[in-house]
């Protein structure tokens, strides 16, 4: 299995790609070997630009320049059905199945064996799909509806579906992000098997042990430039891990010392049945304190809670000691909260509305004289904002859609800093934003913190995490299960806590 | 990039100024929905002046006027629903039941004052349950509004079933299509230019409006910004709803009879003026002057084909072409223009 004939070219390898959206380059010169019998992984912060590659690689997006090629001859993939048609199937972190479907006919779906009449052979399928899982080892009912599976048979069904059209590329985006340890080495077996019968694996994690375990070579990306292709056996988690940031952890992400106040913030047994229970923490004036976790731990469940955009079963929130009423966002304002939320696109922007109009939407009635709007106090308005935050904008009156990421993110912070908050929670601040936007959006916590803010930051870049954190809070299936000051916190203490295993310190 | 990125020569005040692409305040006047609404009024005001006898008077004026005010009156509250994302079917069927309970209520011998404020009230509570249903039951308010246009219909035919109800004294009949003094004008157009100014200025320069276009736009950023956009949606159903009873006790006085047909059909030609005057159907675009474009439109065309002697059959065909067109065109419009700007060369 070790020698392969180096002539035969690799199923898919891309050459020099480079693709940018509006003023963010996503990636720039990004070169890729998959090869048969490989499983390769990839490695970058959030925001390397490992989501872009996996998007081109499946034909969602078109490079701006290089190329791709397939067994050495270069092609175009002008959508998902392109790529799909020459191999590449793409595993998503949440597959993406017809819930009130059967196993099979998702597996199937456009292309289900026929018998006569035209009529759809499900005995042909059942078995087909049998077959199938029979080759990835997994016992799945084929004619059981999607609806109910766990994420990790669901992703299964997926891997059968690509096998199903023989795909020869495999690619597996974050897979292993929701799932527990036993189902992790189901998948992993089936990883292994896949490459062991010819196939060229993708592989992307966050969990080094796992990609020190599973994969053959770790190509490293930051800030959407290819860094680094190795084979394992040459390379240590600490090389890799500073090939992906690439500088210093403490310069990037300047905290200052700050005097702590009074408590602004407090959270006493929150509980939402089945997303998260008894989650209990204050923030304190001039704190910044991280809430840490792996994706679905129900950290932004619980912000979300916090300022009322859902209700929860039990539990108390106070501002400076005064309770808060649940599920009102208005009062939570009043009260001095301020969220910026998670998915900037869908939560916290009105993408077509105007820069200036996103910017003053919370203050729509205080800029307001006698219930009249002017667009001039508008437009006054969002212009201190924008010169405070160096925005990088045309025109204010432009829609905010135009602007980079970073700049994005800034509007919202804006439109957030603007209620002059006394407590202000950020949902992953610095997700899919430019390195240089990071680095100004951190300095702009730090200083608010300084300035006697309250802030409690959700964030699943363990670097930001650490180097921001006055103290760290770490979620682990919905419950609170460490906190850790920053003397004490470490990428393993988090991850620890994260993962579920008892604190170590 | 260089690391002094993040000192750049340019803040929000100093604004660049853009090389291309930048154009004109009259450009861009011009570009906008409304604007061409209106440019399309004043084209067919000018032929059907010219090709239609009897088009360009006085006195036909004033009957336009009258023939399109339920329909001037109901935009205007739906321009707002619409901005929202939502839409209201029920307005002709609210009209509808709002004149079978005014005949009904004179035939006991209400006195009419007393009638016309138990309608509008009414109105607020048919409004109100379309409204109920869409925001704390969460189904969608064109189903919902289908189900109560043929509900509301139902009761108005029970109420009153297929008779009329006729001899409302001629003090108010005479009175609702009076001419303001010295003009053709019926004095309907004085409330409808009112309305038209207050609900101009909700939509265009309040917090309330503000909030209308962020929940037509992305309605979880608007939630994400503490705006109620439940509340919202609520009150402008209960609005529509008053609205409607309004135009109904209108509609039944200015034709003399109240029945539970009244204005059968209308909620298309409202939806169609609103859509028409530029309005996006997926909300969060739109102004409220290019709606009163469109319903000036709608009564022009149907006013000059009445006059040619075009049969009402071929009318109703015309509203529905308009509808569609409506639909149709500024999304085809933004298409061309989308693959425009993709086929341009990346700077």
């Amino acid at each position: 299995m070790t020698d392969r004939p180096p002539a035969a070219p690799p199923p898919l390898s891309l050459v020099g790609v480079a693709k940018s959206f509006g003023m963010v380059n996503a990636l720039q010169g990004v070169s890729l070997e998959l090869r048969a019998g490989e499983i390769h992984a990839l490695c970058g912060e959030n925001g390397a630009g490992k989501s872009t590659l996996v998007k081109t690689i499946a034909g969602v997006h078109r490079p701006d320049e290089g190329r791709i090629e397939v067994d050495g001859a270069p092609t175009e993939f002008a959508s998902p059905a392109d790529a799909q048609r020459a191999g590449v199937a793409v595993i998503y972190q949440e597959p993406t199945l017809f819930p009130d479907l059967s196993v099979a006919e998702n597996i199937f779906m456009g292309r289900q064996p026929l018998s006569r009449g035209r009529r759809i052979d499900r005995t042909a399928m059942y078995a087909a799909t049998d077959r199938l899982f029979a080759r990835l080892g997994v016992r799945i009912a084929p004619e059981r509806p999607a609806r109910g599976l766990s994420i990790a048979d669901q992703q299964l069904v997926e891997i059968a579906k690509a096998m199903s059209f023989d795909a020869r590329v495999l690619i597996m985006d974050e897979p292993t992000a929701a799932l527990s340890g036993t189902e992790v080495e189901r998948l992993f077996s089936v990883a292994r098997s896949l490459r062991d019968q010819g196939a060229a694996v993708l592989f992307i994690s966050h969990r080094f042990d796992e990609v020190f375990a599973l994969c053959d070579r770790i190509t490293v990306m930051r800030d959407g430039r290819y860094i680094s292709t190795d084979p394992v056996a040459e390379l240590t988690v600490d090389t890799v891990v500073r090939r992906m940031v690439g500088r210093e952890v403490n310069t990037l992400f300047p905290k200052q010392d700050t005097e702590r106040g009074e408590v602004l913030l407090e959270v006493d047994g929150l509980t939402r049945a089945g997303v998260f229970s008894d989650v209990g923490f204050d923030v304190r004036a001039g704190e910044i304190v991280a809430l840490a976790g792996l994706v679905g731990a129900g950290r932004s469940e619980v912000v979300r809670a916090v300022f009322g955009i859902d209700r929860y079963d039990f539990g108390t929130v106070r501002v400076a000691g005064a309770a808060l009423p649940q599920g009102r966002p208005a009062a939570a304002m009043a009260a001095g909260i301020a969220l910026v939320p998670e998915d900037r696109r869908q939560q916290g922007l009105v993408m077509e509305m105007s820069i200036e109009r996103n910017a003053t939407l919370t203050r729509r009635s205080a800029l307001s004289r006698f219930g009249l709007l002017s667009r001039r106090s508008e437009e006054k308005a969002a212009e201190v904002w924008a010169d405070r935050l160096q925005l990088k904008a045309g025109h204010l009156t432009d829609a905010v859609s135009t602007l980079s990421g970073g700049n994005q993110q800034k509007v919202v912070l804006a439109k957030w800093l603007a209620t002059r908050p006394r407590v202000l929670i950020v949902d992953e601040p610095t997700r899919g934003i430019d390195v240089g936007t990071k680095a100004e959006v951190h300095r702009l916590l730090s200083h608010l913190a300084g300035e006697g803010l309250a802030v409690l930051m959700v964030s699943s870049e363990l670097p930001e995490v650490l180097g921001m954190a006055d103290r760290v809070l770490v979620m682990h299936e919905g419950r609170i299960t460490a906190e850790l000051p920053r003397g004490e916190a470490t990428e393993e203490s988090v991850m620890y806590a994260a993962t579920g295993h008892k604190e170590v310190a | 990039m260089a690391p002094d990125v993040t000192t750049p020569p340019a803040g929000g005040t100093a604004l660049p100024p853009r090389p291309a692409g930048q154009r004109s305040v009259l450009q861009r006047v011009l570009a906008t929905r409304e604007s061409s609404v209106i440019g399309a009024l004043l084209v067919s005001i000018l032929a059907a002046s010219l090709l239609v006898d009897g088009f360009a008077s006085g006195r036909n004026s004033g009957f336009l006027i009258l023939d399109i005010a339920a329909i001037a009156l109901i935009a205007l509250p739906m321009t707002l629903v619409i901005v929202t994302g939502e839409i209201d079917l029920s307005v002709a069927s609210t009209l509808g039941l709002t004149s079978a309970v005014m005949g009904q209520l004179w035939v006991i011998g209400l006195p009419l004052e007393t009638i016309a404020v138990l309608c509008l009230v009414l109105g607020a509570l048919l409004g109100a349950v379309n409204g109920l249903l869409v925001t704390v039951a969460g189904l969608p308010s064109l189903a919902v509004t289908i189900g109560t246009m043929a509900m509301y219909r139902g009761l108005a035919y029970v109420i009153l079933g297929d008779q009329a109800v006729a001899d409302f004294p001629f003090s108010w009949t005479g009175g609702a299509t009076a001419r303001l003094s010295g003009t053709p004008i019926p004095w309907i157009a004085l409330l409808i230019i009112v309305l038209a100014v207050v609900f101009g200025l909700l939509l265009h320069a309040t917090p309330f409006g503000r909030s209308l276009y962020a929940i037509g736009s992305n309605d979880e950023a608007a939630r994400f910004s503490g705006i109620p956009v439940l509340r919202t949606k609520l009150v402008l159903f209960i609005a529509s709803g008053t609205v409607a009873s309004l135009a109904g006790v209108f509609w039944t006085l200015q034709y003399g009879s109240a029945r539970a047909d009244n204005a059968f059909g209308l909620e298309l030609s409202v939806v169609a003026a609103v859509l028409l005057g530029g309005v996006s159907i997926f909300g969060g675009k739109g102004a409220l002057l290019g709606v009163l474009g469109g319903v000036l439109l709608l009564g022009t065309i149907r006013n000059a084909l009445q006059l040619a002697d075009v049969s009402s059959d071929m009318l109703s065909i015309v509203t529905g072409t308009l509808l569609v067109v409506s639909v149709v065109l500024p999304n085809a419009i933004e298409r061309v223009r989308a693959r425009r700007r993709t086929a341009e060369p990346p700077s």
